[in-house]
């Protein structure tokens, strides 16, 4: 085993907390959402996500070396030990609002994937050739909705403009640069987080105009999820998902 | 002890657990059998990475080999390769045609994919017909889409291409 790299294993962090955090929030739709199709793809796509977890949380515990499995950095961790995207831990909300944010995390999601898939981290890069797959359905899916809401009735337009202008402020992490940005590229582990904002913009904002909603300007507003500093909303979802292993430590399953 | 061609013999009456009508070998997760120290060393791959069904089918693929007499099983997953429903072979798309479920039409998309959703002209299972719509992205598993056949009325399910 080889020391060691901080900055990796906080990258890999960083992925697999993302979509630990929005499959777990997105699997609260299950048996609430408008319709049952919907519920059941909203389900599936939340199994997906936390499939990917899984791997990704396993990666960690390896590169790490401690002996922490995928359970242990799951279920053991505390909010501000947590390095998501803010994004993904903001409550649900209407079902516009659930699937603009699917709609701007899965395109990020796509596009960080496709450039995972050279990773010098060969078990990242697996990850990834497993995940792009699920994520360009993910993608899609909440991109169909985004139009079908945007340009639908009157009603529909208002609250998923609503929505965009509550979650588009949050994107701006996306691309925050982090401290461990330079080693990480360095090592060809993956990319810089700022290389994939034009690409991303290229790939969202047509489809915004497409729903004839109204992109918003950047403001100076920030998130810093992935730094570990929280909006309130992390720490209940985390209590409820870690409720069974605070309760019954090492309770097996 | 059984050797590596007994081993997959009894793997292809292993079923699906969420399509019975195939085996895990027709689904192309089965990659590999080894005869390793007197037993067997399994290498399947997960389909999706959410997939409920991927303990089940290891524990039915160590559980089926155990009691066909091939001593010490053990089940490794592997994720890479990812798995592709290329690998589903030719029969068993039949069979899933037979089953009621759409196969996943043409061979699975490679490189970046149009972000909105582009209608196919999927045949009907039931009727041939390709007359039909799709109802929902994701049907009961992640794996399939709900459709629905105009000129039958029947909906029926599509294993999506990946």
């Amino acid at each position: 085993m080889t020391t060691p790299n901080p900055a990796h294993i906080e990258y890999v962090t960083r992925l697999g907390d993302n979509a630990l955090i929005l499959g777990q929030r997105m699997s609260e739709w299950c048996g609430y959402a408008p319709v049952l199709e919907e519920d059941m793809a909203l389900a599936n796509m939340s199994l997906d996500l936390i499939g990917q977890a899984r791997m990704l949380l396993t990666r960690v515990g390896q590169l790490e070396g401690k002996g922490r499995d995928e359970d242990q950095l799951a279920f053991l961790r505390t909010e501000m030990l947590y390095r998501n995207l803010t994004l993904c831990e903001l409550p649900n909300a209407d079902f516009g609002r659930t699937m603009v944010r699917n709609f701007l995390f899965a395109s990020f999601q796509v596009l960080m994937w496709e450039r995972l898939l050279a990773s010098s981290d060969t078990e990242l890069a697996a990850i990834a050739a497993k995940s792009i797959k699920e994520a360009r359905y993910h993608a899609q899916h909440a991109g169909d909705w985004v139009v079908r809401l945007g340009d639908g009735t009157s009603e529909s337009h208002e609250r998923t403009q609503a929505a965009l202008d509550y979650l588009w402020p949050y994107t701006a992490e996306f691309f925050a640069a982090t401290p461990s940005d330079e080693a990480v590229a360095a090592a060809g582990i993956g990319p810089a987080w700022s290389e994939l904002e034009a690409a991303w913009e290229a790939v969202v904002v047509p489809v915004l105009n497409e729903a004839t909603l109204t992109v918003p300007a950047r403001t100076p507003f920030k998130s810093y999820g992935k730094f570990g500093r929280h909006s309130e909303h992390l720490g209940h979802l985390l209590s409820e998902m870690q409720y069974l292993q605070r309760t019954y430590p090492g309770a097996q399953w | 002890m059984l050797t590596e061609t007994q081993a997959w013999d009894v793997l292809h009456a292993v079923p699906d657990p969420e399509i019975p009508v195939i085996s895990v070998t027709e689904l192309g997760i089965v990659r590999e059998v080894l005869a390793r120290d007197g037993g067997l060393h399994v290498v399947v791959t997960p389909t999706y990475s959410g997939c409920p069904a991927t303990e089940v089918i290891s524990q039915s693929i160590h559980d089926a080999l155990v009691a066909a007499g091939a001593g010490e099983v053990s089940v490794e997953t592997r994720i890479a390769p990812a798995w592709t429903t290329d690998w589903i072979t030719e029969p068993a798309k039949e069979k899933l045609r037979a089953y009621g479920i759409a196969p996943p039409g043409g061979d699975a998309p490679v490189g970046p994919q149009p972000i909105r959703f582009v209608p196919r002209k999927l045949a009907c299972p039931r009727c041939g017909s390709t007359d039909t719509t799709r109802l929902s992205q994701f049907g009961s598993t992640a794996c399939k889409a709900l459709y629905r056949c105009q000129s039958c009325l029947e909906p029926f399910e599509y294993f999506k291409p990946i």
